[in-house]
């Protein structure tokens, strides 16, 4: 079985946030990167399959040089190669696009990736790849099994739970519990050093989208405490504040 | 600066390895690291973060060695990371299995010991010492934690002074007959196999390879610790032992060989040790920002700040001391007084750092609920073993001087 992991490098979860150039660039500076936590969860399911049923794991990650130490930490964790597309991701459907190139070429059974990325959480990748190739795509995947040339799998939807079987190959977007999350030990780290690790450019830049100004969310006010005598005010609040009366 | 993080990602991103250990890097050594030493470490954290920190409280209060953490250290790879691959080992270089140390025994000192002795006082001489038979029927075992092995040099009249060891061989012929006993012994009662020292017929040291199962060989646990409470410490006793020949590490003798396991435990423990002392600086420092006494964080006063400064300063005098050495043990010219400085020097820092760390966190300081109280303890038995503060002391004026006040 042939497995592709698309990974995302994002900032660490508990990076703290901020714009420079006008509000324009995300100020990268003493930002930590990681595999995107969804694209983490797909890795690890793609490790467990291939143990399970052989063949092999490739991941690729649309971007510039400085991700391949997360491109290294994919193959120490377990993938057998790596392709980066050597292109910044600036929106879903360039990075679709790339995604669906790449795809193409290398016949996979499987096209894993995360539900969404956490830097934009757009969430959209996964159904554009499938549009793209003329393949089901399905998000989000929570159990993924495989018997024979059939997936069987668990999806989350509005207000419960949604199991079908699927025939590969097709695009899935997954998150927990799909598998745990793999920390790469160091016979791993060691043996990514030789993994191959190739660069292809993009296939047009047909950006789409461009950022004119990014803002932060207004920062949480504090909790409001109302005496249990003063209910006039607590209506008030409701009413004037919350606007939710 | 903007203070929003990224954490409304839903649960994927709540539940995500991030790195919520802050690691003081005031001289900015990253920049030093390769990004491969980077991800060593924060696999080792990861690993810490999900099998450690979580129950260390719990094993230390009970004095409770787990067991199976054994296994799991060897599918991470935490057991002999220098020792090439064909043999099970990681094959990486000092300053990653500095790394390793220090992310362990940021977690639990006890947890590094078992890691240091397994890699460094039975694999490394088995590695250096032994036969290729030696080499082949033990390490690939011991890196996968499938057997647990323990060093055994100390002796109940012998500590600082292992040369004078009683412990001895004797030879028959088709075997040797091994008496003696041996004291303090980390991981003994649940050890696979012994390196043990012993002195033959002419008073010569010699390593041996001493099995569990062996007849007349014992391992009673020493009871009653206060420190490296999470980690099992025992006695080794022989009566007429008979050891095969094949047994014997054949290509170094005298009390040397046993010193060149401890150059290598040793420089595992001085960056073991700077893990604790980042562990106890950090709470002491979010503590001290939380903490309100007269009408304001108690990190406003001038005598915390004096404290946390202090700590931060020794934290990175040995953090570069720690890479220094690493480099030169990856040239092969670390000298054992170079090491010596390291372990003594660190072991100190981060002994006072626990203690102030301790202090800053007031009477919250003594419980369970924050680590400075363990790792103050275990850092008592980090400053007496591998050699005492003391004796480290008289190494280095040994180098200075050229005079050996040991005797
Ligand atoms: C938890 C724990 C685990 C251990 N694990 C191991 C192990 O796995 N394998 C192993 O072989 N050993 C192990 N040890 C033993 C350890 O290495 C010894 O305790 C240490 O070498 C000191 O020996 P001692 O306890 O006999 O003290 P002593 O040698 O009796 O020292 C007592 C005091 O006298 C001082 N002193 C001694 N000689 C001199 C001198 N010449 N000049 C000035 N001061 C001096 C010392 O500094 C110390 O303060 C362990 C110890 C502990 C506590």
């Amino acid at each position: 079985m042939k497995i592709l992991v698309c990974i995302t490098h994002v900032p660490d979860t508990t990076s703290k946030i901020s714009f420079t150039d006008g509000n324009t660039k995300f100020d990268k500076t003493g930002v930590q990167y990681i595999i995107g936590p969804y694209d983490d969860y797909a890795l690890a399911r793609a490790v467990e399959l291939k143990e399970q049923h052989g063949g092999s794991i490739t991941v690729l990650n649309v971007g510039e040089a400085e991700t391949e130490p997360t491109i290294r930490k994919a193959l120490a964790i377990g993938a057998d190669e790596a392709i980066r597309v050597n292109a910044f991701p600036s929106d879903a459907f360039f990075v679709a696009k790339q995604i669906a190139s790449v795809a193409k070429e290398g016949a996979y059974d499987l096209i894993l990736m995360g539900r969404e990325s956490i830097d934009f959480n757009g969430g959209q990748v996964h159904s554009m790849v499938g549009e793209l190739m003329g393949l089901p795509s399905v998000s989000p995947v929570m159990v993924l099994d495989i018997e024979g040339s059939t997936a069987k799998i668990q999806r989350e939807i509005e207000g419960g739970k949604e199991f079908m079987e699927l025939d590969m190959p097709f695009i899935a977007g997954c998150q927990e519990p799909i598998a745990e999350w793999k920390i790469p030990n160091m016979r791993g780290i060691m043996s990514a050093r030789s993994k191959p690790l190739q660069v292809v450019d993009p296939t047009d830049d047909g950006v789409q989208a461009d950022v004119e100004v990014f803002e932060l969310p207004p920062a949480k006010e504090a909790v409001k405490l109302v005496d249990p005598e003063n209910l006039d005010e607590l209506v008030n609040l409701l009413k004037n504040e919350a606007k939710v009366l | 600066m903007s203070t929003d993080t990224l954490t409304q990602n839903g649960q994927a991103a709540k539940r995500s390895f991030t790195d919520d250990f802050e690691s003081p890097d005031f001289y900015q050594l990253d920049d030093l690291l390769t990004d491969e030493h980077k991800l060593i470490r924060s696999s080792i954290r990861d690993f810490v973060k999900k099998e450690i920190t979580p129950y260390i409280e719990d094993w230390a209060e009970n004095n409770q060695f787990p067991a199976d953490i054994v296994s799991k250290f060897g599918e991470i790879g935490a057991f002999g990371p220098t020792v090439p691959v064909d043999y099970g080992g990681g094959g990486l270089d000092y300053t990653s299995y500095g790394l390793i140390m220090q992310e362990i025994e940021r977690g639990d000192s006890g947890m590094r010991s078992t890691a240091s002795v397994q890699g460094s006082l039975v694999m490394y001489p088995i590695y250096a010492y032994g036969s290729e038979e030696q080499r082949k029927k033990y390490l690939p075992k011991l890196a996968s934690g499938e057997m647990l092995g323990c060093f055994g040099l100390t002796e109940p009249n012998h500590g600082s002074n292992p040369g004078g060891m009683e412990t001895h061989i004797k030879d028959m012929g088709d075997h040797f007959l091994l008496n003696g006993a041996k004291m303090w012994i980390s991981n003994a009662p649940k050890a696979d196999i012994a390196v043990v020292w012993a002195k033959n017929q002419d008073g010569r040291i010699k390593g041996l390879i001493i099995e569990r199962g062996m007849e007349g060989f014992t391992t009673p646990e020493t009871h009653g610790k206060w420190s490296l409470r999470a980690s099992c410490t025992g006695e080794l006793v022989f009566s007429d032992v008979k050891v095969p020949k094949e047994n014997v590490l054949p290509n170094k003798d005298g009390l040397g060989a046993p010193l060149g396991c401890l150059d290598k435990a040793r420089y595992g423990i001085a960056w073991g040790v700077v893990g604790a002392a980042m562990d106890c600086y950090e709470s002491a420092r979010k503590y001290a920002l939380e903490r309100e006494q007269f009408g304001k964080p108690i990190a406003s006063f001038q005598l915390v700040q004096k404290k946390l400064a202090e700590m931060l300063t020794e934290i990175t005098k040995a953090q570069l001391v720690n890479w220094r050495l690493g480099k030169l043990m990856d040239e092969g010219k670390a000298t054992s007084a170079q090491i010596s400085l390291a372990k003594r020097n660190n072991v100190e820092i981060a002994l006072n750092i626990a203690r102030e760390a301790r202090q800053i966190h007031g009477g919250m300081g003594i419980t369970g609920e924050y680590p400075m109280m363990r790792h103050m303890m275990n850092l008592e038995s980090v400053v007496t073993y591998e050699g005492t503060h003391d004796i480290h002391l008289l190494i280095l004026g040994h180098k200075i001087t050229g005079i050996p006040a040991f005797g």
